[in-house]
């Protein structure tokens, strides 16, 4: 059987032909490929976010870190854990190291505005991603608050204005006093309850993200206002103690809880558990792409930190028993 | 300061309508029923002239990691087991270092706190918020049960207040700490194991900061660790100082603590009721905490004799 030999032999050969062939054949279009690739490699992308370890910021960050691995820029994140003190020195120290790129999570509307001109003058482009801060600089993406707010407010005033036939009683409940998401909220708020006649505001405080200050709040409003019709709050995490509250009292039928939140699992949990009725969601894996796709203009374009400024306010969508399914509420093992 | 709280107490009553009803103070006890159990553990540990600040880590922290472990599969009780467990760890490395290393009880517990946390964060969990398992029988009747119309919540703070009464009032365990907080020099001469006892209040204190976060758990369905980095140790220990339990040791008791208690709850159901702004609510809050104080320093004056000793006064 001498042609057995000689059978890997011809494959070769033909495996090579071909080969030398396809090259031939096609375009490599490095005209878009070569700047694209070679203008992301190496580059430096920092994340400040208010911290690790939920569902927003680990939704984000995973999403931008699998970006960043499949295009070979490095993506690092400081974490302040809380902290508006440790973000202003992880700032400072950006400062110093010059990166392409600073993402930074604002914790209210104040501390870091300065120093995110100063990075701006230092040539760090920087993203403000969902919170932000006063001063605009090259790209915002994330949510339009007064516009979440309204939302919010509307179907509040849907549930317990005029014609509802309800005590027309509502509380606020807020996050961080000085955060942007707080503030537009707040006016938006304000200015839905004043154009009905039959909302009446009978609490309005501040449960800084904390579910058991939400639930001790909540408590004490019931208590003063055993009529209360529905509860309006900043955030999903945060107002899960105000449903716990309502709950015990055995009212989660008369008083309706609207929230907002990134769309986790976790949120979707707690409208299952009857916890809270309506989430706002400003659904984080959208963000996330969102911000991977700003990342990558920034880093691309010729302009200057600072010449340009965008933004771009991520879709909402609504989550209630009635239109959550597995299917749109995310898990963060599903985003790595 | 049992007649601050009932001043406002009294103000409050003819000023605000719904103040008085049975509903409100049972929310007025309850919403301050977890920093009440704190403060029990918190008291234990200022009799004995020590502090413990790493009582909300190990509280976030040994719940969360029960929680989190739970969420994975393993059965509530053995989950629940293991941060017991934690908690008593916690307790003996702090105990033993504040002991035998002899290391200022409020260095130690600062340290182990930001360790405890940074531990939990790193290894024990992912996220920082963990919810209780849904349906389960146990966090339901903690969160919802009541007895003679009283919420699961004021009936465990009671029997906790009961019984760290009875420790500290009927058993030697108890007029040791005394002893200890008093005198620590004089209550070693006279022959008490005061390495012992120290390391045994941390040991409690952990595991009474263990059954606050499982209460917590149960009323807000689930345990932030956020709770780690807010004010609440401070609010622990306004407790404990506006009860009257002086910061250098040996004196007060359960008593000051419930008195402690009761006048925060009063004062934050009341701001809430008055609607008053978040930021307020801390300056009147901190204002009364420096009031308190100031009293404390001049109803508890310094001791000469015992305050450079080793244990030190905080």
């Amino acid at each position: 059987m001498k042609w057995m030999k000689l059978l890997p032999a011809a494959l070769a050969a033909v495996c090579l032909a071909t080969a030398v062939h396809a090259e031939e054949k096609g375009l490599d279009n490095h005209v878009k490929r070569d700047p694209y690739y070679e203008g992301l490699k190496g580059k430096k992308v920092v994340f400040v976010p208010l911290a690790m370890g939920f569902d927003l910021t680990e939704g984000w960050a995973a999403i931008m870190r699998k970006q960043a691995a499949d295009l070979g820029y490095s993506f690092e994140i400081r974490d302040p854990n809380w902290s508006t003190d440790a973000g202003t020195r992880a700032i400072t120290s950006i400062i110093a190291e010059k990166p392409d790129l600073a993402i930074i999570h604002n914790p209210d509307l104040q501390s870091y505005a300065r120093l995110e001109q100063r990075m701006v003058q230092a040539g760090i482009k920087v993203l403000q991603v969902n919170l932000e801060a006063t001063v605009p600089t090259d790209y915002y993406v994330g949510a339009d608050w007064v516009k979440v707010g309204l939302i919010e407010a509307e179907a509040l005033v849907k549930k317990c204005g005029t014609g509802s036939g309800t005590s027309g009683k509502v509380a606020i409940l807020e996050g961080q006093p000085t955060a942007a998401s707080n503030l537009y909220e707040l006016y938006a708020y304000y200015h839905v309850f004043g154009q009905d006649p039959a909302i009446k505001i009978v609490a309005d405080q501040a449960a800084t993200y904390d579910p058991a200050k939400a639930r001790a709040i909540t408590e004490t409003v019931l208590q003063q206002h055993p009529d209360l019709c529905g509860i309006v709050g900043n955030w999903d995490n945060q107002d899960v103690g105000a449903g716990a509250a309502v709950a015990a009292a055995g009212k989660s039928d008369q008083v309706y809880i609207v929230t907002s939140g990134g769309g986790s699992k976790t949120g979707c949990d707690n409208i299952e558990k009857g916890l809270l009725d309506l989430i706002v969601s400003y659904d984080v894996p959208l963000q996330g792409d969102a911000l991977n796709q700003a990342i990558v203009q920034l880093l691309l374009s010729p302009a200057k930190a600072g010449e340009i400024k965008s933004t771009y306010f991520t879709p909402l969508t609504l989550q209630t028993k009635e239109t959550i399914s597995p299917r749109s509420c995310w898990t963060l093992d599903q985003l790595k | 300061m049992f007649l601050l709280a009932v001043v406002l107490f009294v103000i409050f009553a003819v000023t605000l309508d719904r103040f008085l009803t049975a509903g409100n103070l049972v929310a007025l006890v309850r919403s301050v029923a977890i920093l009440g159990i704190l403060g029990l553990g918190m008291g234990l540990v200022v009799i004995g002239r020590g502090i413990d600040l790493a009582m909300v880590a190990t509280m976030v922290v040994s719940v969360s990691w029960s929680l989190a472990l739970a969420d994975t599969g393993l059965p509530l009780g053995t989950a629940l087991a293991i941060g017991l467990v934690f908690a008593i760890v916690v307790g003996l490395a702090s105990g033993i270092l504040i002991a035998y290393a002899t290391i200022p009880a409020i260095f130690t517990t600062l340290a182990m706190g930001l360790m405890v946390y940074g531990s939990g964060r790193a290894w024990l969990f992912q996220v920082d918020v963990q919810n209780t398992p849904a349906n389960s029988a146990f966090f339901d009747l903690l969160a919802r049960a009541t007895i003679f119309g009283v919420p699961m919540m004021i009936v465990a703070f009671a029997a906790l207040a009961l019984l760290v009464w009875a420790l500290l009032k009927w058993t030697r365990f108890g007029r040791f700490v005394y002893a200890t907080g008093d005198n620590p020099s004089a209550a070693r001469v006279a022959g008490i194991p005061t390495r012992l006892l120290v390391v045994a209040q941390y040991v409690i204190t952990a595991i009474i900061a263990y059954l606050a976060g499982l209460i917590m758990a149960a009323a807000n369905s689930g345990m932030s660790t956020r709770v780690y980095n807010s004010t609440m140790i401070y609010d622990v220990l306004l407790v404990v100082v506006l009860g009257g339990i002086g910061l250098s040791g040996g004196r007060g008791g359960v008593r000051n603590v419930l008195v402690g208690t009761l006048l925060v709850g009063i004062l934050l159901n009341g701001m809430t009721i008055f609607d008053i702004a978040y930021t307020q609510q801390n300056l009147i809050k901190s204002v009364i905490l420096l009031i308190a104080i100031i009293i404390d320093s001049i109803v508890n004056p310094r001791d000469e004799q015992t305050a450079q000793q080793e244990q030190g006064d905080i």
